[in-house]
């Protein structure tokens, strides 16, 4: 990108950290906003980011379609654009998606205008995902970034070396059921679909809360294999759940109903296990790093790559990757967005 | 050093102590001496000896980390050893090892080396491992291994492993050394039980619950239970064969250094139980007067002049060498008294039965206690037929502390907290109005509150940060606790000038408006200085 325009056309000028999220002014839309507005530009499907309630929405059609099972009720015009579908907003304000690699659906939302390329990336990895399409760079002039990572104490392991923690354990543990907490959007299956593809052939038990969003990958065509609703088992039937995978969300780690597994094992999947004492915190006797946001590495590399000369961030450890990035001669700065739950995944 | 990082993480993530007993147990018969006993020593807290310093640790992260990054790291992992195993960055021309040393080598090479040796050491198994054996090394060399485990809990796994009451592992603890060669044949059943009769040995104090006047008043009687002031000092124990003494702190800390006068006037071959106090111009001192002997490692000669040590003698558990632990109350009270017969009171003084011939009497004496000026923090009761028990056995021992004093506070700043708390706002100040109407911070706490309680307060702050100082975060002074504290004194901790001792949330007032809480003034009329 041009840099003289970068500076003549600053970014600043045309958006706004308002009250109700990061709104571009001449296209009179928000991004990601966290009440209900006229237009959204919506990256991905998680809570904190897609909200119910707007009057328009713009999302990929697997975002679209996260929401309408999220929000049954909700009824907003739905614009559907593919990645790299060019749209125009008011005033000449060209809008198209790239992928993130979050969770399917997820997107980066490039807004071009004057000459100038924003890139609002939403939550990104960049390690692998079997259940959505890989982070493309996108070069640009202003890049917004999360930080939910951005320490130096964060780095993710491989995929496949915290899949054959499960396995191993199966192996040692053949008369216990495994209970996996995961987030229902994202974790959830990847974690089925790593373990597919690291050699798991059992059916799958998945809590009742697990299923809608499941059945929507599968839809777009992901494939798990044989899963059960566990929820559905009662009594004597929830024996056949010993020696096998079991996912739940998190809260179910401590609850009443994952008590009556068969000799269960509480095993927590997030980014956070890093941290000890955020495992124990979950009561999780097994903890699997397993983060579908990208760590410290990824996202210094990622920014380096976008080539852009401003960075603003949104979320996350923001005091952290400011610093580091401003120490890297890149123009770094926080914007105090509120709605974003800071520890979040 | 493998098996040990492994048993580490195997007892950090396990959440049932049995299970953990289990773990333990599994281990130590499966390895051989001396690992284990190292390994036991290191998860009891055991080891006398650093195997390097904290410092030494943090400068080497330092040298491989950006400072502001490295505080920033600190603060949310909330745990030094884990911030440096997780952020550690393999050094440029890294020594590479095939295998990672036993702990055995690890300890014996660590103790073997000078400053710089320890350095390189250091770097180069730090180099070689995984982020989980980091953790386990920097834990084990600084003595800070918290994996959940009491040292009771390692006791009671012993017990088990040789099918024996807990009781005879109490008694042998402290007396035994790492790396406990003697003990583990004695398990494995190949040599006796061993000999510890000349040992000088810390044993695990006795301790109370507090009373509760609605079920317990009725199971006491002057013919049943005996009533003592509880003085507010530090619980001490005396250990002394006649030749050597020391002093050791409730959680069996060497604390003789800082009472050498106290050591001097020793000489009797007993074990006593009893209150470290000072006096001061002839009179007990309060307990901001034994502070300033307590922080001193080695005191001068005029600081040991104007506050002499006292101690205050409860109990006795072993007199010549013999055993009086399983005696009743009554009786070792009576040891207790033939021992100090011609003892000179400047020093030591028998903490005396109070007379009493009902629940009204005990209740008048609570009364004068909280009269005392901070002395005294309340009453002892104890069951006279009881014998010496390390814990907190039912229904032996009772206190019966003062009221605390309580006082409407604004949270000023929060930190975040370790361990179980960690990454959780856990740790607030907060302070009074002065006649300004300025907020001034008169002290910190960190419980009162239960997980839920913690949560929302957590919830709060995050909502209402302002400024951030390092790891301090200021907040919005809308908060008000309601703060519960034993005694306040005149102090340059904080802003206010003044300090609380045991301060604790004791209610979260939600409903009340910050300008509604207490003033400076209203905490200096409750200064006994």
């Amino acid at each position: 990108m041009n840099k003289v325009n970068a500076i003549t056309n600053n970014a600043e000028n045309w958006m706004q950290v308002r009250r109700q999220g990061l709104y571009c002014v001449p296209a009179e839309a928000y991004i990601d906003p966290h009440e209900p507005v006229e237009r959204a530009i919506i990256t991905h499907g998680h809570a904190d980011h897609a909200r119910p309630g707007h009057g328009e929405v713009l999302a990929t059609p697997q975002t679209q379609a996260i929401m309408k099972v999220r929000y049954p009720e909700d009824n907003p015009v739905r614009i559907s654009l593919e990645y790299h579908q060019s749209h125009g907003l008011k005033n000449n304000i060209n809008l198209w998606f790239a992928p993130a690699g979050h969770v399917l659906g997820s997107a980066q939302a490039v807004v071009e205008f004057d000459n100038h390329r924003l890139v609002v990336s939403g939550d990104y990895k960049r390690h692998d995902d079997p259940t959505c399409k890989p982070f493309e760079v996108v070069k640009c002039d202003t890049f917004v970034t999360e930080a939910t990572f951005a320490l130096p104490v964060f780095s993710h392991p491989k995929l496949e070396h915290e899949m054959s923690k499960v396995l191993r354990s199966l192996d040692a543990f053949p008369e216990r059921a495994h209970l996996i907490g995961v987030y229902g959007l994202g974790k959830c299956q990847r974690v089925m679909k790593s373990l597919r593809n690291a050699g798991y052939q059992d059916p799958f038990y998945l809590h009742g809360a697990l299923v809608g969003l499941t059945k929507l990958y599968e839809e777009f065509g992901q494939d798990f294999g044989q899963w059960i609703a566990a929820t559905e088992l009662k009594g004597k039937a929830r024996e056949e759940m010993r020696g096998r995978i079991v996912l739940a969300p998190p809260s179910t780690l401590a609850d009443r109903w994952s008590r009556s597994l068969p000799d269960m094992l509480p095993i927590m999947a997030s980014g956070w296990m890093q941290i000890r004492a955020r495992a124990r915190q979950r009561r999780a006797e097994m903890a699997l790093i397993v983060s579908d946001h990208a760590d410290w590495n990824d996202l210094i590399r990622t920014v380096e790559e976008t080539e852009a000369s401003a960075v603003w961030i949104t979320h996350g450890r923001t005091d952290a990757l400011e610093y580091e990035l401003r120490k890297r001669g890149i123009h770094a700065k926080a914007l105090d967005l509120i709605g974003r739950e800071e520890d979040s995944e | 050093m493998e098996d040990f990082s492994r048993l580490l993480d195997e007892l950090y993530f396990t959440n049932a102590t049995s299970a953990k007993e289990k773990i333990l147990a599994n281990f130590l018969r499966s390895t051989p001496d001396p690992d284990r006993g190292w390994a036991l020593a290191g998860i009891a807290g055991t080891l006398r000896f650093d195997l390097f310093k904290r410092n030494l640790s943090k400068s080497l992260i330092l040298e491989r980390m950006d400072e502001e990054l490295f505080k920033l790291s600190y603060d949310y992992v909330g745990e030094l050893s884990e911030t440096i195993a997780l952020a550690w960055q393999v050094s440029e021309n890294p020594v590479l090892l095939n295998k990672l040393p036993g702990l055995t080598e690890v300890i014996s090479e660590f103790q073997g080396r000078g400053k710089e040796g320890i350095r390189q050491y250091l770097v180069e198994l730090l180099d070689n491992m995984t982020p989980p054996q980091r953790w386990a090394l920097l834990k084990l060399g600084t003595r800070g291994l918290r994996i959940g485990m009491s040292a009771r809990s390692v006791k009671r796994t012993l017990a088990n492993m040789k099918s024996v009451e807990l009781e005879v592992i109490e008694e042998l603890w402290h007396g035994l050394e790492p790396p406990y060669e003697s003990l583990f044949a004695w398990i494995d059943g190949k040599a006796d039980i061993p000999d510890i009769s000349n040992a000088i040995r810390y044993l695990p104090v006795m301790l109370a619950h507090p009373l509760d006047e609605e079920k317990d008043f009725e199971r006491i009687t002057p013919q049943t239970h005996i009533a003592e002031w509880k003085w507010d000092g530090i619980r001490v124990q005396i250990a002394s064969n006649g030749d050597e003494t020391r002093i050791f702190s409730r959680t069996g800390d060497d604390i003789s250094g800082s009472f050498p006068d106290l050591v001097e006037a020793v000489d009797f071959h007993a074990i006593i139980d009893g209150e470290l106090l000072v006096r001061k111009n002839g009179e007990i001192g309060s307990f901001n007067d034994l502070q300033q002997r307590l922080n001193k490692k080695k005191p001068s000669a005029k600081l040991m002049s104007e506050l002499p040590v006292h101690f205050r003698a409860y109990d006795i558990l072993s007199k010549n060498g013999e055993s009086l632990r399983r005696l009743s109350l009554e009786s070792r009270k009576e040891e207790l008294t033939s021992l100090f017969e011609n003892f000179d009171e400047t020093t030591f003084s028998m903490s005396k039965p109070l007379a009493f011939s009902n629940i009204e009497d005990l209740k008048k004496m609570r009364q004068q206690a909280e009269q005392s000026n901070g002395l005294l923090e309340g009453l002892m009761i104890k069951d006279k037929s009881s014998s010496y028990v390390s814990g907190r056995p039912k229904h032996a021992w009772y206190k019966w502390k003062c009221d605390p004093y309580l006082l409407d506070a604004v949270l000023m700043y929060a930190q975040r907290g370790h361990g179980r708390r960690s990454s959780y706002y856990s740790d607030y100040t907060f302070g009074l109005w002065n006649d300004k109407g300025e907020l001034l911070p008169i002290g910190k706490a960190y419980f009162g509150f239960t997980d839920e309680e913690l949560k929302q307060i957590d919830n709060w702050i995050r909502k209402h940060k302002m400024k951030r100082f390092g790891p301090v975060q200021e907040v919005k002074k809308e908060l008000v606790f309601e703060v519960a504290f034993d005694s306040a004194h005149n102090s340059t901790r904080h802003k206010s000038g003044y300090a609380l001792r045991f301060p604790r949330i004791h209610r979260i007032r939600w409903d009340k408006p910050a300008s509604e809480a207490n003033v400076l003034a209203d905490l200096e009329k409750l200064v006994h200085d």
